[in-house]
């Protein structure tokens, strides 16, 4: 599925904002993410699994609380840095 | 006050051109020297627009550089160079606590705050502090990161520094001054801001308190065993016997094996306290340090004392203390000096330098005798080192 990733990660795609990954979860998804672009999960997922407090991922438009939602093959993942202030 | 007992011979002064790592919060600078040390050149920035707590030059090989970052959205990491900044990489296990069990609270790294370079018969070790209070070594020159699991998953941690907090200190409760003996590689010592200055014998495997004599006027109990707020602790090289300590009250020296720290900062003029962060050692002489004091009444402003910025030197173990302030604002300068953000070169005369949180870098190439700008206009300074010479 599509997955789009925001500025402040693309140093680990190659430059690239949007991606292919796969995973029945977001969780997964994450993991599949980490295999292809290595170090880009824990700049985003502490290591306790929480997503961390600047970043929000969106599937399909509604915001995931954790990594526990479920995937389908055409859903659209974003990824968003989530910052204010100087 | 006797003199340091010198475990080894002063190394040779350097002379060659002097490189200044720069960390801030808007990413790494690099400042060269000629080798009279007059004229700078400025680099950078790296990393720009991430937060970087400190950047550190392996003294073993001469080219390591580690690099302590995160950035405003993104989690903490290192990065390193094994080219001395001309290209980096990420570290591919950054340190990180470990995943705790299911339906339990596991502590999650915010930053890592503080570098150190093993011990000279380890190459490749290093040892990285972290806020939330946390121990962390690598073997392989800072690819890969395992807690320090003595005091990590030590019971007495959580107490040890008060229980965890959102906030602490701004910046958070931090882990921080790293020392390793030259001695032996399995005794260290580390300080936490707050929670005391702590040793182990053992390479980090078990820890004690270390602070009797310090005072903490914060905390409600009288001479407590732990709880002391550490802001810099340094060990000298040649007397490794010999600690100083800046700290939220005060600073201290301590003669091991002696256990009680010795308040060197009650030699300073009163109207100036000896409230401060960064505290400076002379390389080739145990007894002379500088400190760089700021306000701590009140509120705590931490700025420099009514606004006239002035560091202070000691040359006799802290017995006796100068001011030294020539060339820098004679009022209206209101800047801070962090922890990270002192140091001095290999020279002879030293050079001192320190980077301000409104981003100048002084430096003085007489010991502290008259300070020259070297750099201004960067952002908020965290960390500066001297490398090369």
């Amino acid at each position: 599925m599509n997955v789009l990733i925001p500025s402040q990660l693309r140093d680990y795609t190659g430059g690239r904002a949007q991606v292919e990954a796969r995973g029945a979860t977001l969780a997964a998804l994450l993991a599949d993410l980490e295999r292809r672009y290595p170090g880009i999960r824990f700049r985003m997922i502490d290591e306790q699994d929480a997503i961390r407090r600047h970043i929000r991922i969106f599937v399909n438009q509604q915001q995931a609380p954790d990594l526990s939602a479920a995937l389908a093959a055409n859903d659209e993942v974003v990824i968003v840095g989530a910052l204010s202030g100087g | 006050m006797p003199k340091a007992k010198a475990a080894k011979a002063a190394p040779r002064p350097a002379s060659g051109p002097v490189t200044l790592l720069v960390g801030t919060r808007k990413g790494v600078f690099l400042m060269k020297s000629d080798r009279a040390r007059k004229s700078w050149t400025l680099a950078g920035p790296h990393f720009l627009g991430n937060i970087v707590n400190h950047l550190v030059l392996d003294p073993r090989d001469g080219r390591t550089l580690l690099c302590a970052v995160r950035a405003g959205h993104l989690g903490p990491t290192v990065f390193r160079s094994t080219d001395l900044g001309r290209r980096w990489k990420e570290a591919e296990r950054p340190p990180a606590f470990p995943k705790a069990a299911l339906g339990e609270k596991g502590l999650a790294v915010d930053h890592v705050f503080w570098l150190t370079p093993g011990h000279s018969s380890e190459p490749g070790a290093w040892y990285a502090g972290v806020s939330p209070p946390g121990l962390f070594r690598s073997d392989d020159g800072g690819v890969t990161w395992e807690g320090v699991a003595g005091f990590n998953a030590n019971p007495m941690r959580i107490v040890w520094i008060g229980g965890e907090q959102e906030q602490g200190p701004p910046g958070g409760a931090t882990l921080h001054s790293i020392n390793v003996d030259p001695r032996d590689p399995r005794h260290l010592y580390i300080g936490i801001s707050a929670g005391g200055a702590f040793e182990s014998s053992d390479r980090g495997e078990t820890w004690r308190p270390l602070n009797q004599g310090v005072a903490a006027d914060f905390l409600p109990v009288k001479d407590p065993e732990y709880g002391h707020d550490v802001h810099c602790m340094r060990l000298h090289p040649l007397a490794p016997d010999r600690l100083y300590q800046q700290n939220h009250c005060g600073i201290y020296r301590l003669e091991r094996p002696a256990e009680r720290w010795d308040r060197i900062g009650n030699a300073m003029p009163k109207a100036i306290g000896d409230i401060g962060f960064p505290l400076v050692l002379h390389p080739r002489d145990p007894d002379a340090l500088w400190v760089f004091p700021m306000d701590g009444g009140t509120v705590w402003p931490r700025v420099s004392p009514g606004g006239k910025p002035a560091a202070y030197v000691s040359r006799d173990g802290g017995r006796t203390w100068r001011r030294q302030d020539k060339g820098l604002p004679a009022k209206q300068g209101w800047f801070t000096v962090k922890r990270q953000a002192m140091c001095a070169d290999a020279h002879d005369p030293v050079g001192v330098y320190f980077g301000t949180t409104s981003g100048e870098v002084w430096m003085s190439a007489s010991e502290g005798g008259r300070w020259t700008s070297i750099a201004r206009h960067l952002p908020e300074i965290y960390s500066v080192e001297a490398a090369g010479g």
